[in-house]
C-alpha cells in the first residue's frame, strides 16, 4: 500500500513538513516493499489553490493515506472525496512517522486541522 | 477625465481626499471601488436610487457528459478545480472551489466534452445614487467573498467620462488596486510622512509607472513624521500636489462623518487648487507628446 508523507527533505531522515498543501516535498512510501519516491511540491508557491492541487497530485499517485502536520479545508475536501485517510499532527522524521503509522499511533482526522492559507509564508511557524 | 485616488498604505486619507475633492468641484461622478469596505457614502450621504446584484460566472459540470479527462483542472489558472478519476468501477468526480474562481471561462470553453456550463454566483451588489448633481456609485462585496476585482470591473462599467470621474481605490498594490486605477487619466497617491507611508508609496509608484498612469502625491498629516517622503518625491521628480496638515479640526470633522469642506469652506479652494494642479500636469504631459 502506498502512503504519502509531507517532508522538508527528500529522504526518510528528513523532518515531516507541518503543512500539506505548501509542503516542500512529498514522499511516497510503499509499505509493502519499503521503496519510496520523493517529489518536490511545485504547488507550494501558488497564490491560491495549493491545497487543492497538492490533493490532486496525491490522488493521482494512488495513495491510500496521508501523514502530515496540518491539512486545510480545501485539501481535506479533495483527499476525503478520493477516499484517502488523512493523519494530522504528525511530527518528527519521516521514518518515525512511517513507524508510528504502522504501529497505529495516529488517528485519522475527519476534519481539516487548520483554516485557509495556513501554509502561506508568515502564517505558519 | 478619470482621476483615481490610491495609496500603498491603508489609512492615509484616500477617502478624505476623494470626498473633499468631489465636493469642491462640479459635474462629478464619484465611484467608490474599495468594494471590500466602501466608506465614501458615510461622508457623502448620497440618496441611493437603485441596486444591482453583481455576479460572476462559475463552472457547473454535467457529470453525465464528463469523462474526467482533467482538461478543466489543467487550464484553470487559479487552481480552483480538482478532478478525481474513477477507479475500481467507482465513478469519478469533479470538485470545484467557487471562491477561488475568477470567472474567466477557460474551463467551459476548453472542455472537450462540452460538459461545463457557467452559472451565476452572486458576489456582491452595486448601488447607484446621487448627492445634489453628483452621481454616486459604489460596489459592496459580500461578506466572506475573497475576490474583489470582478466586482470592481462591474462597478467601473458605469464610468461616464463626460463628467469628472473620481475613483476611490482600495489600499495596497495588488490586483484590486490595479483593477481600480487602470485606465485612469491621472492617479493621486495619498501618503503620510512616516517610514510605513514612504515604503508603501514607493511600491505604489512602481505599480503606476508600470501601468503608465501619470500620478502625483498628496501628503496627509504633512507636518508630523519626517521629511523623507518629500525627499523621495524630489529625487524621483514626482509632483507633490497638496499637503494636508495634521489638524484637530479635520480629525473631529472626520469622526463625525462630515467632510471638512462642508465645515470650513476655505478648504474648498485648497481642493480646487489640487484639481488645477492635476490639470496643469496633464496639460504639460499632453503638450510634450
Amino acid at each position: 500500500m502506498k502512503i504519502c508523507i509531507t517532508s522538508e527533505g527528500k529522504d526518510l531522515d528528513s523532518k515531516v513538513d507541518p503543512r500539506f498543501g505548501r509542503c516542500q516535498n512529498f514522499i511516497f512510501f510503499d509499505t509493502d516493499t519499503g521503496n519510496f519516491e520523493a517529489q518536490e511540491n511545485a504547488n507550494s508557491q501558488f497564490q491560491g489553490g495549493a491545497g487543492i492541487q497538492s490533493g490532486q497530485l496525491v490522488v493521482s499517485k494512488g495513495v491510500k493515506a496521508v501523514l502530515t502536520g496540518n491539512v486545510g479545508p480545501n485539501a481535506h475536501q479533495v483527499l476525503s472525496a478520493a477516499g484517502i485517510s488523512i493523519f494530522t499532527g504528525v511530527s518528527g522524521t519521516v521514518k518515525e512517522a512511517i513507524g508510528g503509522y504502522k504501529n497505529g499511533k495516529y488517528k485519522p482526522a475527519d476534519a481539516p486541522s487548520v483554516g485557509s492559507k495556513f501554509g502561506m509564508p508568515g502564517k505558519s511557524s | 477625465m478619470i482621476i483615481s485616488v490610491a495609496s500603498g498604505k491603508g489609512g492615509t486619507g484616500k477617502t478624505t481626499v476623494a470626498v473633499n475633492l468631489a465636493l469642491s468641484l462640479k459635474n462629478i461622478q464619484f465611484i467608490d471601488c474599495d468594494v471590500e469596505e466602501p466608506n465614501a457614502h458615510i461622508f457623502l450621504k448620497p440618496r441611493i436610487a437603485g441596486e444591482k446584484k453583481a455576479n460572476i460566472p462559475v463552472p457547473e459540470v454535467d457529470e453525465a457528459k464528463c469523462t474526467y479527462c482533467g482538461k478543466c483542472r489543467e487550464v484553470c489558472a487559479y487552481h480552483a478545480i480538482a478532478v478525481l478519476p474513477g477507479s475500481d468501477g467507482k465513478k469519478g468526480s469533479v470538485l470545484i472551489f467557487p471562491h477561488l474562481c475568477h470567472g474567466c471561462g477557460a474551463c467551459s470553453l476548453l472542455c472537450p466534452q462540452g460538459a461545463i456550463k457557467e452559472v451565476n454566483k452572486e458576489i456582491g451588489a452595486i448601488e447607484i445614487g446621487e448627492k445634489g448633481n453628483m452621481q454616486f456609485i459604489h460596489g459592496r462585496l459580500n461578506i466572506g467573498e475573497a475576490m474583489s476585482p470582478p466586482l470592481i470591473r462591474q462597478v467601473k462599467e458605469y464610468i461616464n467620462s463626460t463628467r469628472i470621474v473620481i475613483i476611490d481605490a482600495p489600499p495596497g498594490t495588488s490586483c484590486p488596486v490595479i483593477t481600480a486605477v487602470k485606465e485612469s487619466d491621472f492617479c493621486m497617491l495619498v501618503t503620510e510622512p512616516t517610514p510605513f507611508g514612504l515604503n508603501d508609496l514607493i511600491l505604489a509608484v512602481e505599480v503606476l509607472r508600470k501601468l503608465q498612469i501619470p500620478f502625483g502625491v498628496v501628503i496627509n498629516r504633512s507636518d508630523i513624521g519626517d521629511g523623507k517622503v518629500e525627499d523621495y518625491c524630489a529625487n524621483e521628480h514626482i509632483p507633490v500636489l497638496m499637503k494636508i496638515p495634521f489638524s484637530r479640526e479635520i480629525a473631529v470633522s472626520y469622526s463625525e462623518g462630515v467632510p471638512i469642506v462642508e465645515k470650513d469652506a476655505s478648504y474648498q479652494d485648497k481642493f480646487i487648487n489640487l484639481y488645477l494642479n492635476i490639470c496643469g500636469i496633464k496639460n504639460e504631459a499632453n503638450s510634450r507628446h
